[in-house]
């Protein structure tokens, strides 16, 4: 055959494409997603990097419709929730927490404002009865209308919203907020019928023909100790107060006050008693400052407002116009121990803010439900021991806080859809959380927290207004977009570009990437270089 | 500098792309439709610093001369993975010459193109820091001087690591080679000796001078976009980390390039017609022992109090000389 090419020429020129340089590889990298820690302690269980994510481009109505898969309340929680998110925040360790709330409250009143709405689903002719409008009975509420059930809650008091309206007072929870998203649910269809107590589960169950129950009356007695007395000083109950001030009822508050105990209930009264005029506000706890089961947020901004905290103290005494404390001694083992030493107190008030109970007078025509421990025992379905009868929030076993409320009603509204359906649906495994060593931190931006601008503090302590002010439409995206996407891929194109082996095939926006296997030789520079931690390396099996 | 310093988009400009950038500001390499000159199924090692240079380098180049570039490469790694006969890695008209004469060869192209009336299609001239400081050396000066229509390319992973990684005058101080061996009272490579070329480069005042490192990408590309804009002679030195020359794992190339700049070993600047123009700032300092210790080369460095001072006073000095530290406008 005659030779064509030209001198000294024997083969084609052909591309390097024919030399499949995988074949070197010991390990492959893998795109993977990670769980951030925000996700991962969310009690109402948000997908807060998914909604940041989309906050980030400006896209508020994608964000907020994200929240509310889980949560139909971010007005709400950008207020009260305690944000257990922030403090797992990975960027804690770069700078400062990523301020989540803020961005959650942001994108809640941004929904009021241009009243987005929610569509319940496809009717299933299922009927839920839920006792008790708190947190847990309108998200449950909110929840089973998406899946297209019928629903009615009956509530005693004259008002829907439970304690976020009874027990947090207005400068942290505006009404017009709480009162827009609670009509978003009723909107939905669900029907509320106020001042209507309970006496008989069961038989109202009968009567109306619910198919399934969930109770969710929360534990609005307030605890109260006898303190010895000769009723020099009256002494009233935290939870009452907060309710007087929410009806506009006397409540008492002058002078002198002293509360007593430690949590948020106690802050809010003494916060309150500020407000309302109180010549000087004590809180007495038992132990330490640092002890104190409140909020640090809420005893900080406190503090600031002029209230005392009197630690390593009991309420012994009232007796002749004053209060009579006893020192406590705290030893390691964190109980708190009488030493016999009083000294006095002026006191015009006293008030008890010592912990919450269940009403129990709802199990008297239930048989099968009795409290432990003052809570109401339910099985990982949160379902009681009568069949179809669901209980959540304050009232059964948990941590008791606003949060963790909605994140009863969600899964109980999916646990009631799956019962009805016959079958209780297992749960997926969660991916790995994704720790702040698995990501490559060089790459982010310097970017200090936003704060919030905060009232005045001489302002503040005047009045209810809220203390806590909003973000801007700047500052929002600004804070949304200091998110490192723990886990998740955001699209850098980092791993695309630092491939020395064009190894990783750009699919598009939104679209993320590929590995060309052929081609990837291993080398792994792709899972150092990922900012967020969503690249693996797995060992080649062979 | 002349890319957009975009603050606060969750990664800013340090990333190779950034979703919430405007088309405009986004580095080539984060394009789908990039020209991927030098291609897979190179020979290159696993985490080569060299192949991902020369890819950043050359994909900018095209993109700014609408895919008109000829390249003339020196022999070395770069020549030898890429073109084992009759395969090729390179999508662009590319020729491989000696060692030492790539500037001249490049020199030819440029003419031959001018003769041609061809001035659209542009020519880089491309070596390792073997062939550019040490046997291309002559050339080169040549090309700077009759101020050529050349861009040359330096990748500088500091050593003949084709050969068997022999020194260099692009090769630091204390670095084990097979020729600097880490014996006697002074251990490794000499100290006080080898060539800057990119500060040679701007002696001959030629219209552009850059260094880069390739874990800086919008830094290079803007470096690269700035030299095809301009016309005669003009160097480029990128810092291109060797996993197999250096004793490092290939992950951490880009890592030890990064370490490189923000410990201030490795200066990044431009300069025109002899003056320093800008310099790029060091975004989160790092002493010079975080660069050395993942580099087998340098352990016996990292263990000698001595050269480990020699090796941070050259970084101070760099920062000092070149205001690393400083607030750039």
């Amino acid at each position: 055959m005659k030779n064509t090419k030209p001198f000294a020429i024997t083969l084609d020129v052909g591309s390097s494409l024919l030399n499949k340089t995988g074949s070197w590889r010991t390990e492959r990298p893998v795109y993977v997603d990670r769980l951030p820690p925000c996700n991962e302690t969310c009690p109402a269980g948000e997908n807060i990097q998914e909604w940041l994510y989309h906050a980030e481009s400006g896209d508020y109505k994608k964000a907020w419709e994200e929240i509310m898969k889980h949560n139909p309340f971010p007005a709400v929680m950008g207020r009260v929730c305690y944000h257990s998110c922030e403090t797992a925040c990975n960027r804690v360790h770069l700078d400062d927490a990523v301020g989540i709330n803020s961005v959650e409250r942001f994108l809640g009143d941004q929904a009021l404002i241009n009243q987005w709405k929610v569509k319940p689903g496809k009717s299933t002719g299922k009927k839920i009865m839920i006792v008790g409008a708190g947190m847990a009975g309108l998200a449950c509420a909110y929840h089973l209308r998406l899946l297209g059930h019928e629903v009615t809650i009956f509530e005693s008091s004259s008002k829907p919203g439970g304690m976020v309206r009874y027990g947090i007072p207005k400068y942290r929870m505006p009404n017009e907020k709480l009162n827009a998203e609670i009509y978003r649910i009723e909107d939905m269809g669900v029907k509320i019928e106020l001042n209507t107590k309970i006496e008989d589960v069961l038989a109202t169950k009968e009567k109306y023909g619910f198919d399934a129950v969930f109770l969710s009356i929360g534990a609005q007695n307030a605890k109260l100790i006898n303190i010895k007395s000769d009723e020099s000083i009256p002494s009233l109950s935290a939870i009452a107060i907060l309710r007087g001030i929410e009806d506009d009822i006397a409540t008492g508050l002058h002078g002198h006050v002293v509360v007593y105990g430690g949590g948020n209930t106690a802050i809010d009264v003494a916060r309150s008693a500020i407000r309302m005029g109180a010549k000087s506000v004590k809180v007495v706890v038992r132990k330490s400052q640092e002890q104190m089961p409140a909020h640090y947020e809420e005893i900080d901004e406190a503090l600031d407002e002029g209230v005392e905290i009197v630690p390593f103290h009991s309420i012994s005494e009232i007796k002749k116009g004053q209060l009579i404390l006893e020192k406590n001694f705290v030893s390691d083992s964190s109980s708190a121990k009488p030493t016999g030493q009083f000294v006095a107190m002026e006191a015009n008030v006293v008030v008890q803010a010592l912990g919450q109970n269940v009403d129990e007078s709802l199990l008297d025509n239930l048989d099968e439900l009795r409290l432990e421990d003052g809570v109401l025992g339910v099985d990982t379905h949160l379902m009681s021991a009568i069949e179809g009868v669901f209980a959540g929030g304050d009232m059964i076993p948990s941590e008791r806080n606003v949060t963790v409320a909605i994140g009863h009603g969600k899964k109980a509204a999916r646990s009631i859809s799956q019962w009805l359906h016959g079958k209780f649906e297992k749960q997926s495994k969660k991916h790995e959380v994704v720790d702040y060593a698995m990501m490559n931190t060089w790459y982010y931006s310097d970017a200090p927290r936003t704060i919030r601008p905060m009232l005045d503090v001489v302002r503040r302590t005047s009045g209810f207004a809220e203390v806590v002010g909003d973000l801007d439409e700047t500052n929002a995206a600004f804070e949304a977009r200091r998110c490192m996407s723990c886990g998740n891929c955001f699209e850098c194109d980092n791993c695309y570009g630092v491939c020395p082996d064009n190894a990783v095939i750009k699919l598009g926006a939104g679209k993320r990437f590929e590995f060309k296997y052929d081609y990837c030789k291993g080398c792994a520079m792709c899972a150092t270089e990922c900012p967020c931690g969503s690249i693996k390396m797995e060992p080649e099996l062979i | 500098m002349s890319h957009q310093q975009v603050k606060f988009y969750q990664t800013g400009t340090l990333t190779v792309g950034n979703r919430l950038l405007d088309a405009a500001q986004r580095t080539v390499q984060a394009t789908i439709d990039r020209s991927n000159s030098l291609d897979s199924g190179h020979r290159a090692c696993q985490g080569c610093g060299e192949a991902l240079g020369a890819r950043y380098a050359i994909d900018t180049a095209m993109r700014e001369t609408n895919n008109k570039v000829i390249a003339a490469n020196a022999t070395g790694c770069l020549e030898v993975f890429t073109t084992p006969y009759p395969e090729t890695s390179w999508t662009l008209p590319w020729i491989h010459s000696l060692f030492g004469n790539a500037p001249a060869i490049g020199t030819g192209i440029a003419a031959a193109m001018k003769v041609k009336g061809r001035e659209d299609v542009r020519v880089i001239a491309q070596g390792g820091d073997g062939g550019t400081t040490d046997i291309g050396f002559g050339c080169l000066s040549g090309m700077f001087e009759r101020n050529d229509d050349v861009l040359y390319i330096c990748y500088d992973n500091q050593g003949y690591m084709n050969t068997g990684v022999q020194r260099s005058s692009a090769t630091p101080g204390g670095a084990r080679t097979a020729t600097t061996m880490p014996v006697g009272p002074e251990p490794g490579a000499e100290f006080d000796k080898g060539k800057n070329v990119p500060l040679i480069a701007m002696a001959h005042e030629i219209p552009y001078v850059a260094t880069a490192s390739i874990d800086r990408l919008h830094d290079l590309e803007a470096k690269v976009k700035k030299a095809m804009s301009v016309r005669g002679a003009r160097y480029l030195q990128i810092f291109v980390p060797c996993p197999l020359g250096w004793g490092s794992a290939p992950a951490q190339t880009v890592n030890l390039a990064r370490l490189a700049v923000e410990s201030g070993i490795w200066p990044l600047f431009e300069g025109e017609y002899g003056e320093i123009t800008s310099v790029t700032n060091i975004r989160k300092q790092v002493p010079v022992e975080e660069y050395l210790k993942p580099q087998r080369r340098f352990a016996h460095v990292v263990k000698n109090p001595k050269q480990l001072s020699a090796v941070q006073a050259i970084a101070d000095r760099n920062i000092r000389k070149f205001s690393l530290l400083e607030e750039q406008e």
